[in-house]
């Protein structure tokens, strides 16, 4: 049996370890409802930007852009990795590491050198660990994202796979779909696909034809692609940031209920210790009176 | 006269939903403006002042990195940033128009000439049109 002392001590330990993990989850959900309002002031930016490359990609020649190309040879891989920059969150920065790491090894073996370009300190210390090159790698940002962030990424990639650095650029990031579900989730940045028409919301057949382009399309592709790419960088940063908080939030939601339950469970041991002890000691006061009545 | 629907977007968020009369923006070919049942146009926009009248007030913006989708009516301006003219903050475009210019006298290598030479089209743009408002 452990001692009376020892287990009050634990109580109060798990109670203040609980107190933590209450704060943390209330101010996860603070962020996660500044994180999900960005989003949310993204998304008709981005989903403009989708219906009219989509409207403007169908007019335009198959080949006409470099961004849009697929190298013949593959030669190397860019995979930039969005996690956020501390733990406590759960399986979050873990599946998305394992997605990504698991993604390098398909293109090792398929004859690629691959190189990381990370954002947030857990992916940057997982593929350096992993003994990966690392192109440039942002550690604590992303509790400050901005699209300035998206930018010079975005500028590190499109340069790399012009001057035929990088045969491929992909993108790992936690999807936000749900409070309960931030999956990890890849995406091929370069080459280029271009949305599908069919993926945009509206936009009937008529009305496209008579657009009237300036600069002509190839020269406005040539400067909307690029800028496309940044807005697949910044949708993913915005989601990892947001699913982080989410992911953070049911981690310390069950940290809390644990310590619930480690602390009702703890008192239960404290109760029945102190019972036994008390029985003892009647034990001995009774026998000593026998004794003495004997 | 008739309007039409003018929106302009950033990533963070929508600077201006409202109808317009008329939008005269600062597109990559020279200026151009835009009325009620304009054709469809989608065109790439320089860093520069974008005119809006709305309820006849003549209202102007700062635009930088966007271009303008014009269909059916609705005018949708996307731009990487876009400020009102009162918005704009004066001090620190200044001090970015002193940076730009003492790294372009400075003639050094190290320097990245086009981004300092874009940097200063931005200030100076940005003090124009804070001197419009």
């Amino acid at each position: 049996m452990p001692s009376l002392k020892d287990v009050k001590t634990k109580i109060v330990g798990v109670g203040k370890t609980k107190q933590i993990t209450r704060a943390m989850n209330m101010v996860a959900s603070a962020k996660l409802r500044g994180a999900q309002a960005r989003i949310e002031r993204f998304r008709p930016y981005a989903a403009k930007y989708r219906q009219v490359l989509a409207e403007l990609a169908g007019k335009a020649e198959g080949n006409a852009h470099p961004l849009l190309v697929e190298h013949e040879e593959k030669k190397s891989c860019a995979i930039v990795m969005v996690t956020s920059d501390r733990g406590l969150c759960g399986s979050f920065n873990g599946n998305i590491i394992t997605r990504a790491l698991g993604l390098a090894r398909e293109k090792t073996s398929a004859g690629m050198s691959v190189s990381f370009a990370c954002i947030g300190r857990k992916g940057r210390d997982a593929a350096r660990k992993a003994g990966y090159s690392m192109l440039t790698s942002y550690a604590d940002r992303m509790g400050s994202i901005d699209f300035a962030l998206a930018t010079s990424v975005a500028a590190e990639a499109i340069q790399g796979y012009e001057a035929l650095a990088f045969d491929e650029v992909w993108l790992v990031y936690g999807e936000f779909v749900s409070m309960g579900h931030q999956p990890p989730r890849a995406l091929c940045l370069l080459p280029l696909k271009t949305p599908e028409v069919g993926e945009t919301p509206q936009g009937s057949g008529e009305a496209r034809c008579e657009y009237v382009y300036e600069p002509r399309e190839e020269k406005l592709l040539a400067e909307l692609l690029p800028r496309y790419v940044r807005v697949q960088i910044y949708s993913g940063l915005l989601d990892t940031s947001a699913s982080e908080h989410a992911a953070r939030m049911a981690a310390m939601d069950n940290a809390t209920r644990n310590c619930n339950e480690l602390i009702n469970s703890l008192t239960l041991l404290y109760n029945k210790t102190r019972q036994a002890s008390i029985t003892s000691e009647l034990i001995d006061i009774v026998g000593g009176a026998e004794a003495l009545n004997g | 006269m008739g309007t039409l629907q003018l929106e302009v977007v950033t990533p963070d968020k929508t600077v201006i939903s409202a109808e317009a009369e008329m939008v005269v923006c600062p597109g990559v070919e020279g200026e151009f403006g835009v009325l009620s049942q304009h054709v469809s146009l989608l065109s790439a926009l320089k860093t520069g002042p974008l005119r809006c009248r709305i309820s006849d007030r003549d209202e102007y913006l700062f635009i930088s990195g966007g271009f303008a989708d014009v269909n059916s009516n609705v005018m949708t301006v996307l731009a990487e940033s876009a400020e009102r003219a009162a918005d704009i903050d004066t001090a620190r475009a200044q001090a970015a128009r002193d940076r730009a210019e003492k790294r372009l006298a400075a003639h050094d290598d190290a320097v990245d000439a086009a981004r300092a030479e874009s940097a200063l089209t931005r200030a100076v743009n940005r003090l124009r049109i804070a001197g419009l408002r």
